[in-house]
């Protein structure tokens, strides 16, 4: 292409040489300050280039002399958080649930620690308040199938219910009318009689002795329900499968055997006994 | 194709378009000269107080007693504190700090009303600054003319010395001015000490680092562009200030017609302004007060100075420049009956009223202010809970707050639920059914969970208002928060 530079008198600048059907452009040179911070930035990038990681390679990518990886200094933030509660870890996991209790800055450490376990681990089944839902237990009332103390609490916690944990609790409700050991006539009984105990319904003597035959021996005489075999109050109006006949008949005739994870392997010991404060907090003992 | 020319031919003649103003000024060097008077002496005093003030307020220190720091005023960050000798500030108590913004805010315009721009010329940070960067220049590269001559030198091996000399200093001035800021917020003899050894956080290191850079940049060379063109005050001072404000002036009706005067010549049928110039060569901002009000002036009074001296030399009265009302300077142009001038005024009289009523409401504030708070938030997940015995029971997180440096004992009861009974989970509680008391440690905040029940039959139906109250044993100081006890139905 033709060039012709030339003077532009109204500005005094050069213009470019190239002309468009008479059109000139001036040649306006980008200004001092901003090609020098341009300069500024490549060498700013040749030398964060050589100090981080930074050109993948095929199986990987460049170091960088610095050696910095976000990983490690996520790892080593963590490890100083976890140096830094250690103090209060240590003492939680040597003092008795009973002391944690007393002692009101392991307690609070205690509450805090396992208000955060609780919202990761066990609010899924449980509700982020701790209230339960059908199948899942209400952990904020009174009402509790293996045992409300902290220290049954703890136990729960550990080892699970129904699970392959050595320590599981465990117990089996049988399947009453699945695998006909009672016939639905005498299902629906029974279902009138455990609903008299909170009184729902008028239970028939053919339902009180069925009670008396089958279900006593776990759920105790009048439905009270036994703690050691995790077998529920039938008494207490608060039902974790619902209250309503239909729900009790299918309760007795299917039988029902929830189970819950052991944490054991899982958690910590320090988390689980926070998680034990936390939760007998809610509505334990009560 | 239309050639260039033929182009060139068609267009339009072009009218000849008027230079425009120029959108940038470039800065004209100011080289303030020395003076001695009255002025400048309130100004070094002002000046000795206010950073004798600010460099040693950090390092008082007051006894609090083990576990609480022994500075007498820290703002304590990390631990959301502030300490004030006796007083320590919570967080939620940040409408102080609003409260003396505003005290602030009506103090400046009450002294505007009265004295003009007296904030800007004696207290102002920028002009205190200036002022010492000022006195340290002149220490190493001498006075106005020197200072003038110098920068119009060569660069020499003298010069660069000079020059390095005044910018070490103005950095070291710098470094202690951030330095001291920091310890507002530390404790100062520790964190001095880490400071040097490098063991200082990022944090005590980038604060003292930006106020290092602003003091340097601000004071040592933007100067009084800081105040021409970055400050908003000047901009708006323009509604405090009125006729009857006192401010910096020059008297026209007796210094015109000016001109040189030599010793022995007649004062006769001309003005008291011989012309001399030094009002401008004092001035800070290098402006000419004879040119009348002016945007730039900051009223620190140093051209008053100036003209003092040089009306004592030529034997004519003083204050050709000085401290007048602009309705005293009108009554003198025209000839009027003298002006005298009226501090009170219904200007001064409202910001001196509004400036009495922040102060009355906040020292109201701060009487009452109770060592004792009391927060209560009700669990919403789930509602309530039915328990077996068919009661219904609500929880609530139940925070009091300590503000004493003495464990308090407050005793906690509902009001709005009379069959309730209550249950407690923490540490610290004695008692339950109706009533248990409360082990708050000092300067804490003691958190409890509240369990409230009652029989299914008194059960309300949906929410039923209630209060917590605690009453500190010790004091009887009190403290009530409102909340709602939820039923079942609805």
């Amino acid at each position: 292409m033709p060039t012709k530079i030339e003077k532009d008198t109204l500005s005094g600048q050069n213009t470019t040489g190239h002309e468009w059907d008479g059109v000139k452009e001036l040649n306006t040179p980008l200004p001092t300050w901003w090609v020098y911070t341009f300069y500024a930035c490549i060498a700013f990038a040749v030398v964060y280039c050589a100090l981080y990681p930074s050109w993948p390679w095929l199986t990987g990518h460049t170091q960088g002399l610095l050696g910095y990886s976000s990983r490690a200094e996520l790892r080593q933030e963590l490890s100083a958080q976890t140096k830094e509660r250690s103090a209060f870890v240590d003492r939680i996991r040597t003092a008795s649930l009973a002391d944690i209790r007393k002692d009101p800055e392991l307690f609070n450490f205690a509450m805090a620690g396992g208000r955060s376990a609780f919202q990761t681990n066990c609010m899924q089944c449980h509700g982020a308040g701790g209230g339960g839902s059908t199948g899942f237990p209400n952990l904020v009332d009174d009402d509790w199938i293996w045992g409300g103390s902290i220290d049954q609490i703890y136990a729960t916690i550990e080892h699970g219910i129904r699970n392959t944990d050595d320590k599981s609790r465990q117990s089996m409700m049988p399947r009453f009318g699945a695998d006909g050991l009672l016939t639905g006539a005498q299902v629906a009984a029974v279902t009138d009689y455990v609903l008299s105990l909170s009184g729902k319904a008028k239970a028939t003597p053919e339902g009180a002795k069925i009670f008396e035959e089958q279900c006593v021996a776990c759920h105790k005489a009048g439905g009270k329900g036994d703690q050691e075999l995790g077998a529920p109050s039938l008494s207490d109006g608060i039902w974790l499968y619902g209250g309503s006949r239909d729900a009790i008949y299918r309760s007795i005739f299917y039988a029902r055997n929830g189970s819950m994870p052991a944490w054991s392997g899982r958690l910590d010991e320090a988390t689980m006994k926070m998680l034990a404060v936390y939760v007998h907090a809610l509505g334990g003992d009560r | 194709m239309v050639s260039p020319a033929r182009k060139a031919d068609m267009a339009p003649p072009r009218p000849p378009t008027p230079e425009p103003p120029p959108l940038y000024a470039p800065r004209t060097r100011v080289y303030p000269r020395a003076i001695a008077g009255k002025w400048r002496q309130i100004k070094w005093a002002t000046l000795v107080l206010l950073l004798g003030l600010y460099y040693a307020v950090p390092w008082l220190r007051w006894d609090r007693g083990p576990g609480a720091p022994s500075q007498a005023i820290l703002i304590d960050l990390d631990h959301r504190r502030g300490w004030f000798f006796d007083v320590v500030i919570w967080p939620q108590e940040i409408y102080f700090v609003t409260g003396f913004l505003i005290l602030g805010a009506f103090g400046l315009f009450f002294a505007s009303s009265l004295f003009g721009r007296v904030w800007c010329g004696f207290t102002c940070p920028q002009t205190v600054w200036t002022d010492l960067f000022m006195w340290v220049e002149r220490l190493i590269e001498g006075d106005r003319n020197e200072r003038m001559r110098l920068d119009r030198q060569p660069l020499s091996a003298a010069k660069a010395a000079r020059k390095t000399l005044k910018h070490t200093a103005w950095l070291a001035i710098a470094a202690a001015t951030g330095g001291a800021w920091v310890f507002y917020f530390v404790d100062a003899p520790t964190t001095l000490v880490k400071i040097f050894r490098g063991e200082a956080s990022m944090e005590v290191y980038v604060f003292a680092g930006l106020f290092t850079a602003t003091t340097y940049v601000l004071a040592g060379w933007a100067r009084e562009q800081v105040c021409t063109y970055m400050c908003p005050w000047p901009r708006f001072q323009a509604a405090m200030l009125d006729e009857q404000s006192l401010i910096v002036t020059y008297q026209k009706w007796r210094g015109e017609k000016r001109g040189k005067h030599k010793a022995g010549d007649s004062w006769a049928g001309r003005g008291d302004c011989i012309d001399c110039n030094l009002c401008v060569a004092v001035c800070p901002t290098g402006i000419d007060i004879r040119d009348g009000q002016q945007i730039e002036c900051i009223g620190c009074g140093l051209c008053i100075d100036a003209c003092t001296q040089t009306m004592d030399k030529v034997g004519r009265p003083t204050g050709l420049i000085r401290w007048d009302t602009l309705a005293a300077q009108q009554a003198k142009e025209t000839g009027a009956a003298a002006v005298p001038w009226r501090p009170v005024r219904a200007r001064t009289l409202l910001y001196a009223a509004l400036l009495s009523v922040v102060a009355a409401v906040m020292l109201v504030v701060f009487a009452l202010r109770a060592d004792t708070e009391l927060t209560v938030q009700r669990d919403r997940n789930p509602n309530f809970v039915r328990l077996s015995n068919g009661d219904i029971r609500n929880s609530y997180a139940v925070k009091v707050l300590n503000k004493r440096r003495t464990p308090q004992h407050v005793r906690l009861e509902i009001d709005g639920l009379p069959s309730a009974q209550l249950g407690f989970v923490g540490a610290d509680v004695d008692g339950s059914g109706a009533t248990a008391t409360l082990s708050v440690q000092p300067d804490t905040v003691g958190t409890f969970r509240v369990f409230v029940t009652v029989p299914a039959s008194a059960a309300p139906a949906g929410a039923k208002p209630i209060t917590f109250t605690v009453r500190d044993e010790a004091s009887g100081g009190r403290a009530s928060h409102d909340a709602v006890f939820v039923g079942p139905g609805r």
